[in-house]
């Protein structure tokens, strides 16, 4: 349902994407690795619409989205929810106010079932009596459960997570891999996360894409990555300083 | 020849990198322009930013407002005492506060208290992701987060300038007939007869406009900064900067204009 065809993009000198080519299979969780900086991020941003392809097709359902204007690009993102790694929160509403923001935008429901949804949504993340509360008054793994819980409020069925163990203490990461799961598996929605964390994206992923100068050097299942012997690959998941990976 | 190519070098970046913020600017006007008028209004949010812009900053329009007015009967004073035209101080300090110090000062205020905020959340919602975050929820940042904030400031400006005319009127006096010993009549009459409403309708036309730039540039510096927190400090200051020279260069020329 998600197709990247040949996409390119630079900023500036900077050429992230060159030639990337990826399809996100439906249901599924996909997990995107590759190193710091080298256009996870961006590759995301170019499924949501917030970056346009220098060059190259994004298909949505069928539809090239690099070419919509803003508004029909809109109708497209419906269908998506995002956590953003930091949760990117509204610090100026409570946690509830955040998670019933997507619903008073886009639904005409009355408060008191958007206030049912809310807390729906709060209780499938593990979430409860935190409605009133604000965002900076949360830990971090709170957070990541209420931007989760306002990513999915809608009902999207795909939602893309932006790094979203980085920052968590083991556990706290083990719990989110969990949720990202159970979440999944629940809603029956696509996943997209970008990763460089070794347990999350084996946990997590049914699907895994490396990126390695600007392109997809490696797709499969977890065991078909784990058993590759792509140098690329390898120097990555090893962690070694040695190979064909260069630092600078 | 080497230090002429630098010069000039050096002088066409800056020449550029000037136009380009322009351009830029107004690129920036134009959509704020347009969200302005397609609905919804989003009333509820321009009620929270004209609570921030104006009523959180009464306080110390007030007392900028008293002071000027105070100190302008005591300066007025030594002048007018000379010609021994007393008396004037009270239409000088109506006519200096309706026409000029009132808008400016208040504007002034207003930006280094609320343009600088409007700079530093803005551009916290985006190094947070926060602006993204609106975008992905297809509720476009400029309607949301810039529309209220012009809106209110537009608003509020006139509203604080009135009060900021009144107590500089007030801290005059006080200073003039009780302190001074200006004749209370003399100073009131003086007022009425050379004041006219029109003086108090620029000044306050002025103000709106204040307003408008104040956050015009306070949303665009947040809006568009780049970096982290040093972007953030940057993008404030700059915004202050921005917003009072603009105010004090468009003052000229709408008083050239107005009076």
């Amino acid at each position: 349902m998600i197709k990247l065809i040949d996409v390119y993009k630079s900023f500036g000198d900077n050429h992230v994407l060159r030639g990337l080519n990826l399809e996100i299979e439906k249901g599924k969780t996909t997990v995107i690795i590759g190193r710091s900086g080298g256009g996870k991020s961006v590759l995301l941003k170019h499924i949501i619409g917030l970056l346009r392809p220098d060059k190259g097709q994004v298909i949505i359902d069928g539809v090239d989205v690099a070419g919509l204007n803003d508004r029909e690009m809109d109708e497209v993102r419906k269908n998506f929810g995002v956590l953003f790694q930091g949760s990117a929160l509204f610090d100026s509403m409570t946690v509830g106010e955040n998670v019933a923001f997507p619903l008073r935008e886009h639904t005409k429901k009355k408060d008191r079932e958007i206030r049912q949804i809310v807390n729906d949504r709060l209780r499938a993340v593990g979430l409860t009596g935190v409605e009133e509360i604000m965002p900076s008054e949360l830990s971090g793994g709170m957070k990541k459960r209420a931007g989760l819980a306002r990513a999915i409020a809608l009902h999207p069925q795909v939602v893309l997570f932006d790094e979203p163990t980085t920052g968590l203490d083991p556990v706290m990461t083990e719990a989110v891999n969990e949720l990202i799961i159970n979440t999944q598996r629940d809603f029956n929605l696509t996943c997209v996360a970008t990763s460089h964390d070794m347990q999350s994206i084996f946990t997590i992923g049914h699907k895994i894409a490396m990126i390695y100068e600007g392109k997809v050097v490696a797709y499969g299942t977890p065991e078909e990555i784990r058993k590759s012997e792509n140098p690329v690959l390898k120097q990555f998941l090893s962690g070694s300083l040695e190979g064909p990976i260069n630092m600078i | 020849m080497r230090n002429l190519i630098v010069a000039l070098d050096d002088l066409g970046r800056s020449v550029l990198r000037t136009v380009e913020e322009m351009g830029s600017i107004l690129i920036f006007f134009l959509s704020v322009m347009v969200w302005m008028f397609r609905p919804p209004l989003r009333l509820r949010l321009i009620f929270k930013q004209m609570e921030f812009v104006g009523v959180k900053s009464l306080f110390v329009v007030v007392l900028t407002g008293t002071f000027t007015g105070m100190v302008m009967a005591l300066q007025g004073y030594y002048g007018f005492r000379m010609f021994s035209a007393e008396s004037m101080v009270g239409s000088t300090v109506a006519l200096g506060m309706t026409r000029e110090l009132g808008p400016v000062l208040t504007a002034l205020m207003v930006t280094a208290r609320a343009g600088s905020a409007m700079a530093a959340e803005l551009g916290t919602m985006k190094v947070t992701e926060q602006i993204d975050a609106l975008y992905v929820m297809s509720a476009n940042p400029v309607k949301y987060l810039i529309v209220p904030r012009v809106i209110a400031s537009v608003l509020m400006l006139p509203l604080l300038t009135i009060v900021a005319d009144f107590v500089g009127i007030l801290g005059g006096y006080f200073v003039g007939v009780p302190v001074l010993g200006i004749n209370a009549g003399a100073f009131v009459n003086n007022i009425t007869m050379l004041v006219g409403l029109d003086d108090i309708y620029n000044g306050l036309v002025k103000a709106a406009f204040f307003g408008f730039i104040l956050s015009l540039f306070g949303c665009y510096k947040g809006f568009t900064m780049t970096g982290g927190a040093e972007g953030v400090g940057k993008a404030t200051t700059e915004a202050v900067v921005l917003s009072s020279i603009s105010i004090l260069v468009s003052d000229y020329f709408l008083t050239a204009i107005m009076f």
